[in-house]
């Protein structure tokens, strides 16, 4: 029968994890944001991934970028009594009351990526993500050191109103503002897009008669930088050799262009970050210590040799 | 109260307007009832800012062999919304809309990305493009004309599912935007013929042999019976199945058409956010020139300074240095302006307040 | 007795058409009144009138000796006259409640008190005998209650006159008999009732006395004893083509030549018995029957614009398979449609891109007829059909009515028709077009053509047609021609039941 087959296949493979598993193996819930994009789905593979390795049981739900998914999933998990649980948040509002459920239910609460925005602080432990701050401010260093503290820059925002485009432009703006010969003479939005990116650059290149006095382009993502470097070609200048190009996000097409010089340096947004997420939660659930509110991965910044001119 | 002009030509109906003098007035009136005045006049008005704002927006230079500048700009960048409007305004003569341009835009560009990475030759990708361009006008065509589900939601499934479809075309090959090169289609999207932008000649092609579709065959009689009176038009024995499918058929086909501009132009395919909007500016640009959404006329020449009105807009918004937070808000204000002055009830207020003055 | 309302010298006119000349018309209360008329007499123009949807161009209306003046529904209904039009006009995704309370939703400390509006709703029901869930939305409930409770909504508790426009018009006999007794309930109340309808024996059950328009003004009035059946069809039928010259077209001039339509048994189920049908070159065949009989379905059918799905239609001896206008007009059939707004002109197009449509869909789109062919066509039926219009490029909407008329019969006549079916060629059209039209068809003929024409007009089929077809309830119930063709024969055929 169907049905028997079935059946003492499931109990065969309960018998098996149960003999596999180390008699307290940790059971964490990740609830997902979804799959959009390119370093989303990265995310989610290295967290699975990586679960493997650390001999986690991984209950993985993906909200499919909604809200009500994403309630579902965390009810789902306290219900089976995780012993931890991992939220990427969908959106910031709205969570007071399934946190207070879960601590009702003593499972502690990680968040990664965004933030929610709670009153009551001690329903989560603490946020692990990156920083885009952090992330504007590497990109703005990089480009003091290359310029030599003397550059006029044109910036391609992401979209109005994000939180990368925001917190990237901040961090770039602090560092540069320690530097009097540095400032942003041009800044438009490519919404992080190609097309957006290429759009605006050939906006800048008519409006600074061919970037006349400009030297450095600041991107909030690699995407518009792709798109900017396509359009400085095209109007015959020569990104990476006479312009000091820096983006964020460290795609894989960008490491094409790094490699062929015409783009300068991209601090790597990070999606195998399951490294840095598990050990902060299997340890509190070791000593339950307090911890920061806020735990930042490291960015890293990768550039081809500067040009020496 | 009807105070009738003593107007140069009998046949024309008489206008409310006081007359202020003989046959130049005329002339004058007759000529701000051209359909295609206001929509010119909202261009010359961009562009007219334009230069006050931006000195040198009118130069034009020759870089890299070809002409170089903001107008150069504003038609070469208006060329891939240009083709989805000619599309567009093909689709709301008949009395419907096309909301999935975009998304076909988008399956092409995945469907050229893949082909490429696949090392197809091409030309047969083009093709390939185009064909799937047709398909999807095949698909929404058959909804509205066999199906007979209203436009609007025929097309919304396309638009909805269709970005989906082009991510999913790149899972073929576990692309993530990949950047491409083709001496073949990038010569067609930025490439030049002489000083002239490739595109700019690609759509000039595509807009005479539309121009001839419509108004050199019977064609156009056809799609303009179907969608001001599709009863009428059936009972005088117009196939008015096949004329809404063609419709559609077009549309796609044109979407298609600026995909491959569009997708060469960033060597790179991104379902999710290329021509994002497209649709939208497209309906504008075909009502800013004079079309109607209630169907039954269609204008290519007004479609075309519509496009251009929305793109000069734009470019002029890129380079004026204006915080981009801004953008949106000019944008609406602008295209609110433009189709005030369209409005008939709009222009007569304006006239009767002005006269009144006057009196 | 007096009445409760009494219009007098009711007139109004719209562009081109004179709707109501001098109308007038009383109901006294307790008494049922039938309105009746052929389309486009007058009746729904008098209704507005009454009911403030229009205002009159001249002429009274008391309501219980006081003159009023209802300049919208709703100030009428306040002033006791209600009315129910033939689509019903509630929102049925609301609720009974919200259908029958809906602006003037009674209200407790400025919020709305929803248990008052539920009471109110259902009293109002309860005069009409009525007992339903009124929270579930009307359009779950059968049209038959979807009617009562649209009653309910135009009754206000002080109503003194209740306007039913075909109001059994979807309804089946079961359920007709139960709005004919909340009627008769009403009328013994002492409300006055207005009652259209198109089904002549239902009017002899329910009314005491009946009016009469055609052509916008009042051709008879009395009680139902007085107007007869036969009378009331002959009135509403009417002879208004006196202007006319009666030189009627030989009935008898059997056609020698090979038919150019021959339809067998032709037919649609729930629409249309199959009927037989014979057209040769010159003939002109009339349609006659009363509204709804079945006059514009034949039309169709024969076009192809119905499918028919019994019988077989052959056009110069050969079979159409799968009849369509496109087949019809490429084998010279063409079809002048009776919804000239509709189904006929293109408002938007031109007079010229109008008339020159149908020829151009026979050429195929490919084979664009050059500007100068076109402008040489159009200039041609202007002139022939005499079009008033600026110009050719004028849109056609913008035209009169009769003139509309005649594009659409340029578009049938620009393409060299052999048969041409005109359904209803002279609706709405003021009295001039009238004659020119009537004129035109009898030339036609005489020039060899065929014609298949359909009227509401028994004078105009009379002065044009060498036999007329005479249809009742969805049914060819007769051929009429030679000296049998009188009036009162066919008005016979038409009342026999």
């Amino acid at each position: 029968m169907k049905f028997a087959h079935w059946l003492t296949g499931t109990v065969f493979g309960a018998s098996m994890l149960l003999a596999g598993a180390p008699a307290h193996a940790v059971t964490i819930g990740f609830s997902q944001v979804g799959d959009e994009g390119d370093w989303r789905p990265a995310f989610s593979k290295d967290m699975q991934e990586e679960a493997k390795k650390e001999g986690i049981d991984l209950k993985f739900a993906d909200a499919q970028g909604k809200e009500e998914e994403q309630l579902k999933a965390v009810r789902a998990f306290i219900a089976q009594k995780v012993d931890a649980i991992i939220i990427a948040p969908v959106v910031v509002t709205g969570w007071e009351q399934v946190l207070r459920e879960a601590k009702r239910a003593g499972i502690p609460v990680f968040l990664a990526d965004r933030d929610v925005d709670v009153t009551d602080k001690s329903l989560t432990v603490t946020r692990i993500s990156a920083d885009f701050s952090l992330e504007g401010k590497l990109a703005g260093a990089w480009l003091a050191q290359a310029s030599k503290g003397s550059c006029n820059i044109v910036e391609l925002q992401g979209t109005v109103g994000a939180a990368p485009a925001i917190e990237r432009k901040k961090g770039f703006e602090t560092i540069i503002s320690n530097f009097p010969n540095m400032k942003i003479v041009k800044t438009q939005s490519g919404d992080f897009t190609t097309e957006g990116g290429k759009k605006v650059m050939e906006a800048f290149i008519k409006s600074t008669d061919n970037l006349k006095g400009i030297c450095g382009v600041f991107a909030h993502n690699d995407n518009m930088q792709l798109g900017a470097i396509q359009a400085m070609k095209e109007a015959g200048l020569n990104p990476g050799k006479d312009f000091l190009m820096v983006s964020v996000d460290y795609v894989p097409a960008m490491k094409e262009e790094l490699a062929k010089g015409e783009a300068n340096a991209s601090v790597e947004l990070r999606s195998a970050i399951g490294k840095y997420i598990y050990p902060v939660v299997t340890n509190y659930l070791k000593d339950k210590k307090e911890l920061p509110r806020w735990i930042v991965i490291p960015s890293d910044l990768h550039h081809a040799a500067a040009p020496n001119d | 109260m009807n105070t009738q002009t003593p107007s140069p030509k009998p046949e024309q109906p008489a206008t409310r307007l006081p007359s202020s003098g003989g046959a130049p007035a005329g002339r004058w009136l007759a000529l701000i009832r051209h359909r295609l005045v206001w929509p010119l006049m909202a261009l010359a008005l961009v562009l007219i800012v334009d230069a006050l704002i931006s000195p040198g927006f009118f130069n034009v230079r020759i870089v890299q062999g070809r002409l170089f500048g903001n107008v150069i700009d504003i038609f070469y960048r208006a060329m891939p919304t240009a083709m989805v409007a000619l599309g567009m305004a093909v689709v709301i003569g008949t009395k419907g809309i096309d909301l999935s341009v975009g998304s076909i835009i988008a399956i092409c560009g995945a469907i050229i990305a893949w082909r490429m990475h696949q090392g197809d030759s091409h030309f047969v990708i083009l093709l390939m493009a185009l064909a799937a361009g047709l398909a999807c006008g095949l698909w929404n065509g058959f909804l509205v004309s066999v199906l007979e589900i209203q436009p609007i939601i025929a097309t919304l499934i396309l638009m909805v599912s269709g970005r989906g479809i082009g991510l999913m075309v790149n899972l073929l090959y576990g692309g993530t935007n990949p950047s491409f090169t083709s001496p073949l289609l990038q010569g067609l999207s930025v490439g030049s013929l002489g000083l002239i932008p490739t595109r700019l000649i690609v759509g000039a092609v595509i807009f005479f042999l539309l121009w001839l579709l419509v108004r050199r065959t019977a064609f156009g009689l056809f799609l303009e019976s179907v969608g001001g009176n599709a009863k009428s038009a059936r009972l005088a024995g117009v196939n008015a199945r096949f004329v809404l499918l063609s419709a559609y058929l077009i549309s796609g086909f044109l979407a298609a058409t600026a995909g491959v501009i569009l997708t060469a132009d960033t060597h790179t395919s991104d379902p999710v956010s290329v021509a994002s909007n497209i649709e939208l500016d497209a309906i504008l640009a075909v009502v800013i020139g004079g079309g109607s959404l209630a169907g039954g006329r269609i204008f290519l020449d007004g479609t075309i300074i519509g496009v251009l009105v929305i793109q000069a807009l734009t470019t002029s918004i890129l380079t004026s240095g204006l915080p981009p937070e801004y953008n949106l808000v000019v944008k609406a204000v602008v295209v609110l302006i433009v189709l005030l002055l369209q409005s008939s009830n709009m222009r007569a207020a304006v006239v009767s307040v002005l006269v009144r003055r006057k009196a | 007795m007096a009445a409760i309302i009494e219009l007098t010298g009711i007139s109004k006119a719209f562009p081109g058409v004179r709707a109501l000349d001098h109308v007038d018309f009383g109901v006294e209360p307790g008494e049922t009144h039938a309105l009746m008329g052929e389309n486009g007499a007058g009746k729904s123009t008098l209704i507005k009138v009454m009911t403030g949807a229009l205002q009159a161009d001249g002429g009274t209306i008391r309501l219980a000796g006081k003159e009023i003046r209802p300049e919208s529904p709703g100030a009428a209904r306040a002033a006791g006259i209600g009315a129910v039009y033939q689509e019903v006009n509630l929102i049925p995704t609301m609720s009974v409640t919200k259908n029958l309370t809906l602006g003037r939703l009674p209200r407790k400390f400025g919020l709305i008190d929803w248990g008052a509006a539920r009471a109110i709703a259902r009293a109002k029901l309860a005069r009409l005998g009525v007992d339903i869930d009124v929270e579930r939305p009307v359009g779950s409930y059968s049209v038959a209650i979807q009617q009562l409770i649209a009653i309910a909504r135009a009754l206000e508790d002080d109503a003194r006159v209740l306007v039913l426009d075909e109001p059994t018009a979807s309804l089946d006999a079961n359920e007709t008999e139960r709005l004919f007794e909340i009627v008769r309930d009403l009328k013994a109340r002492g409300l006055g009732i207005v009652f259209i309808s198109h089904f002549i024996d239902q009017v002899y059950r329910i009314a005491d006395r009946i009016t009469v328009l055609r052509n916008g003004r009042r051709v008879g009035v009395g009680t139902t004893e007085e107007i007869p059946s036969l009378k009331l069809v002959s009135l509403m039928i009417g002879r208004d083509l006196e202007h006319i010259e009666h030189q009627r077209p030989l009935m008898d001039t059997v056609a020698s030549s090979k038919p150019i339509l021959t339809a067998k048994g032709v037919g649609r189920r729930r629409l249309l018995e199959p009927f037989d049908l014979e057209l040769h070159p010159g003939e002109v065949v009339g349609l006659a029957g009363l509204l709804g009989s079945g006059r514009t379905e034949t039309a169709k059918l024969v076009f192809g614009a119905i499918r028919h799905d019994s019988g077989e239609i052959r056009i110069d001896g050969h079979h159409i398979a799968s009849p369509t206008p496109k087949h019809s007009l490429n084998a010279g059939v063409t079809f002048c449609p009776e919804d000239r707004k509709s189904e006929g002109i293109v408002a938007e197009l031109s007079v010229r891109e109008n008339i020159i449509l149908a020829l151009q869909s026979r050429r195929g789109w490919l084979r664009l007829l050059p500007r100068r062919e076109q402008d040489r066509l159009t200039s041609e039926m202007i002139a022939a059909l005499n079009i008033a219009t600026p110009d050719a490029d004028k849109p056609v909407g913008q035209l009169s009515g009769g003139n509309q008329q005649k594009v659409l019969l340029a578009r049938s006549l620009v393409s060299n028709p052999r048969l041409l079916i005109l359904d209803e060629p002279t609706r709405g059209i003021d009295v001039g077009a009238h004659a020119e039209i009537v004129t035109l068809i009898r030339e036609l003929a005489a020039k060899g053509l065929a014609l298949l024409v359909a009227s509401s007009e028994l004078d105009e089929l009379l002065a044009v047609s060498h036999r007329i077809a005479v249809l009742r309830d969805r049914r060819m119930v007769g051929e009429i021609s030679g000296a049998e063709a009188t009036r009162e024969h066919i008005i016979q055929t038409i009342a026999a039941s």
